[in-house]
């Protein structure tokens, strides 16, 4: 009898600790984006295929990927990163190639490929989420109401602190668009000497009231805070706060840059197979669209824009909040990933010199 | 003793069983090392894999990048070097001759090696660092490598005018040998030009010999502050009664036990301009609203967040140096008709050297490796070199220049010991 019981016991915990094998280390960016990502990914993950979700935050999940995979010691199995890392990345052969063929076709049979959005759908990347770089406002503290991208760089008539990521990607742009360049002509200038200097010398106008910020959570504490009046900050971290914690803070669609998220796998995964069909799943319509409920990224298929609905809240609608609605698109600039991943060491080197000076 | 002289006969000391003593001694006293030496093996081991080898090889990479000479696939770990025709082509002709069809044919034939291993992008960024745009430039000509037909000058040449850069040749032919000094150079705003000369690099992009300057000016600024506040400090805790002295030095304790993000979190909500103190002088009436004072995101805010966090590092080493300073020394002085500024400065204060030295040097290197604290607080114009180190680390992943960077601000750091070392003496230091 002892003998079954102990038999039993030993063929039960071993059954419970191969179901406990299957599981998929995700890597993402932390706070009420990740969030996001577990309400309407994780959880209904496991609840279908009984695999077990661990997530993992980090500032930028790109870094430790590499780290990870150069050393040979790889414990992360998918990680969301921007686009101009994606591409990075899988330059280096440090990512699995994606298979098109594994995602599922949107409801109405469209198939993937014609599903999501252009670029969204890369070699070794699938694209979630479209976020976006916005300036955002305290409505208490400003004086008068902000209405382009051009008063974000004009203290003479909105005077305060501004606060602005420090890092040259996004900044220049918003420079030269605050100095009145039309979104589609940024690229272009910015590849220029001369369109570099314009966009410091606008940059140079503001330089003493700036408040710099790196991480993502950042901004809408310093804008809640009363440290700076205007703020450039992700748009769903301005809804958050916003929305969830009824700040006055008001986002300012002129001038948004949009960007892309993207899962990606490692090279080395631990556990590919579920990597993959993770990937799968969370990148399906209805996941897409669910997330969209829970902070205000556009999702990446045109399929699941129909589908998004209130926010977890039950009242708010979250379509105007999307940062692809067609009201908010009217001067914005998509991330040229191309330009970043060539002028980025240049660019950046020259800014951290003129933040030194 | 008088035995083992009786039985030598060349007059050699020898132990009871014949042994020659000296050798028995030594091999007695060789047991007992290795004994020893066991003992600090799992130490000394753990500092070797924690510590010696990972910096080793960080430090390696400064000066050693395979980018552009052998691709590593990732898992298989095959080891298959890349450019090598560009290479030869190199080794032939010297620096300043005008690429030919020759070397252009040796550039398409990399290419294609590159498209088939997928390491265009691996030897594109290598170049990128020291030519910027010139990745997409890899990236682009590797995809239609296959394509590319004879005259290969002409065929490059038409994918992107660029690639006659002479500056890049010259990029290329430094890269493709995996030893390379550019990294140094870069670290101290310098580069090379298409001869091979080194220049500075343009006004608006040299940063990082400023940054050395003033992570250097800012540590000892606050290497100095910190004596400053602590000295007296320690003076007192050292002269009080043991009673008192133990609660004030939980005093100094407290913050040295909290964690140093707490630490400096808790100077942005004093400091910032909506903050404590400013609403506290606004409050008084002492201060405009409008004219709150900017105490955060400058340099004024690095210094006065890493004075107050550095400062048990030097309240420490002097206490204990003062504590066990006889105060008979200083009233004899007296009794002999010193001032009491006499006093201290020919008596007293010669004995805290050694914990001031100690002290000093602790702040000072933890100053000079600061990099929170800064980052949070520093704003623009309060950041340190070793911000630029974890941006090269964490965002360009141009770990080949952190590595550079890091390695010239250790050699500065030793530098300076060894300078204290021939000043003071190292053996005067005293940590407690």
């Amino acid at each position: 009898m002892k003998l079954k019981t102990a038999l039993l016991a030993s063929v039960l915990t071993s059954a419970a600790f191969a179901a406990q094998a299957q599981e998929v280390n995700v890597m993402s960016w932390g706070g009420s984006y990740a969030k996001s990502q577990v309400e309407a990914y994780h959880k209904p993950f496991t609840a279908e295929f009984g695999i077990k979700v661990n997530s993992i935050d980090a500032d930028n999940p790109a870094t430790p990927i590499k780290a990870q995979v150069e050393a040979g010691n790889v414990s992360v199995d998918v990680a969301d990163v921007e686009f101009s890392d994606a591409v990075r990345l899988c330059d280096e052969g440090l990512l699995e190639p994606i298979d098109q063929s594994m995602l599922p076709a949107a409801p109405d049979g469209t198939p993937a490929a014609d599903d999501f959005i252009e670029g969204a759908l890369q070699d070794c990347a699938v694209a979630n989420i479209v976020w976006s770089t916005v300036v955002s406002y305290n409505s208490k503290n400003v004086s008068g109401t902000p209405t382009t991208i051009a008063d974000f760089f004009d203290t003479a008539k909105f005077p305060g602190k501004r606060g602005l990521r420090k890092s040259a990607k996004a900044t220049l742009e918003m420079a030269l668009m605050g100095d009145g360049v039309p979104a589609g002509e940024v690229y272009d200038m910015l590849d220029t000497d001369e369109g570099v200097d314009r966009a410091f010398a606008v940059l140079d106008r503001i330089k003493g009231d700036i408040v710099w910020w790196e991480a993502g959570a950042q901004p809408p504490q310093l804008l809640a805070d009363g440290e700076v009046v205007m703020s450039t900050a992700y748009n769903g971290r301005i809804f958050n706060a916003a929305v969830a914690e009824n700040q006055p803070l008001v986002v300012m669609w002129d001038g948004q840059i949009l960007d892309f998220d993207l899962f990606v796998i490692p090279k080395g995964a631990p556990n590919l197979e579920n990597a993959k069909k993770f990937i799968a799943f969370s990148t399906g319509t209805k996941p897409l669209a669910d997330q969209a409920s829970w902070i205000s990224y556009g999702p990446a298929r045109k399929s699941s824009g129909a589908l998004v609905g209130l926010y977890s809240d039950g009242k708010t609608q979250m379509a105007p909040h999307m940062p692809t609605a067609a009201a908010n698109l009217e001067n914005a600039l998509v991330n040229n990933f191309e330009f970043w991943v060539d002028k980025d060491a240049e660019l950046n080197e020259r800014f951290n010199a003129w933040l030194a000076n | 003793m008088t035995d083992a002289t009786a039985n030598g006969q060349t007059g050699q000391l020898t132990t009871a069983d014949g042994k020659p003593l000296k050798q028995a001694l030594a091999r007695a006293q060789s047991r007992a090392k290795r004994k020893a030496f066991f003992l600090v093996l799992p130490l000394l081991a753990f500092i070797l894999i924690t510590f010696v080898i990972p910096i080793g090889q960080m430090l390696h990479k400064s000066f050693y990048n395979e980018g552009f000479t052998v691709h590593e696939e990732i898992g298989s770990g095959v080891r298959t070097p890349i450019m090598t025709n560009l290479a030869a082509w190199f080794d032939e002709n010297p620096l300043g001759t005008e690429p030919n069809e020759t070397a252009y044919a040796a550039l398409a034939a990399d290419l294609v090696v590159l498209k088939d291993l997928r390491a265009a992008g691996q030897a594109g960024t290598r170049i990128n660092y020291e030519k910027s745009g010139s990745r997409s430039m890899f990236t682009k000509a590797a995809r239609k490598a296959d394509k590319l037909e004879p005259p290969f000058k002409e065929a490059i040449l038409d994918l992107d005018k660029d690639w006659a850069d002479p500056e890049l040749w010259r990029v290329m032919r430094d890269a493709s040998s995996s030893y390379t000094g550019n990294f140094y150079l870069a670290a101290v705003d310098r580069t090379k030009d298409v001869n091979g000369n080194v220049v500075m690099v343009d006004e608006n992009r040299q940063v990082y010999v400023k940054l050395f300057q003033r992570t250097l000016f800012l540590s000892l600024l606050i290497t100095f502050l910190t004596f400053v506040l602590a000295y007296p400090i320690a003076h007192l805790l050292a002269t009080l009664p043991l009673r008192h002295s133990n609660l004030l030095m939980i005093l100094v304790l407290l913050p040295f036990w909290t964690s140093l993000l707490v630490r400096t979190t808790s100077w942005m909500v004093l400091l910032q301009s909506q903050g404590v103190i400013n609403d506290s002088l606004v409050g008084m009436g002492l201060l405009g609203d409008e004219n709150r004072l900017q105490m955060m995101y400058n340099q004024l805010g690095t210094v006065i967040a890493m004075t107050h966090i550095l400062l048990p590092f030097m309240v420490l080493p002097l206490y204990s140096v003062m504590r066990p300073i006889n105060p008979s020394y200083v009233r004899a002085a007296r009794s002999l008709g010193a001032t009491s500024w006499t006093a201290f400065r020919r008596i007293y204060f010669p004995q805290t050297v050694p914990g001031i030295g100690a002290g000093a040097l602790l702040v000072f290197i933890l100053a000079v490796g600061y990099y929170i604290t800064p980052a949070l607080v520093g704003g623009a114009d309060g950041q340190l070199i070793s911000n630029l180190i974890a941006f090269h680390m964490q965002k360009s992943l141009n770990w080949s220049l952190a590595a550079a960077l890091a390695a010239l601000l250790l050699g500065g750091v030793m530098i300076l010991y060894w300078l204290y070392d021939r000043l003071i003496g190292i053996d005067n230091l005293k940590l407690g």
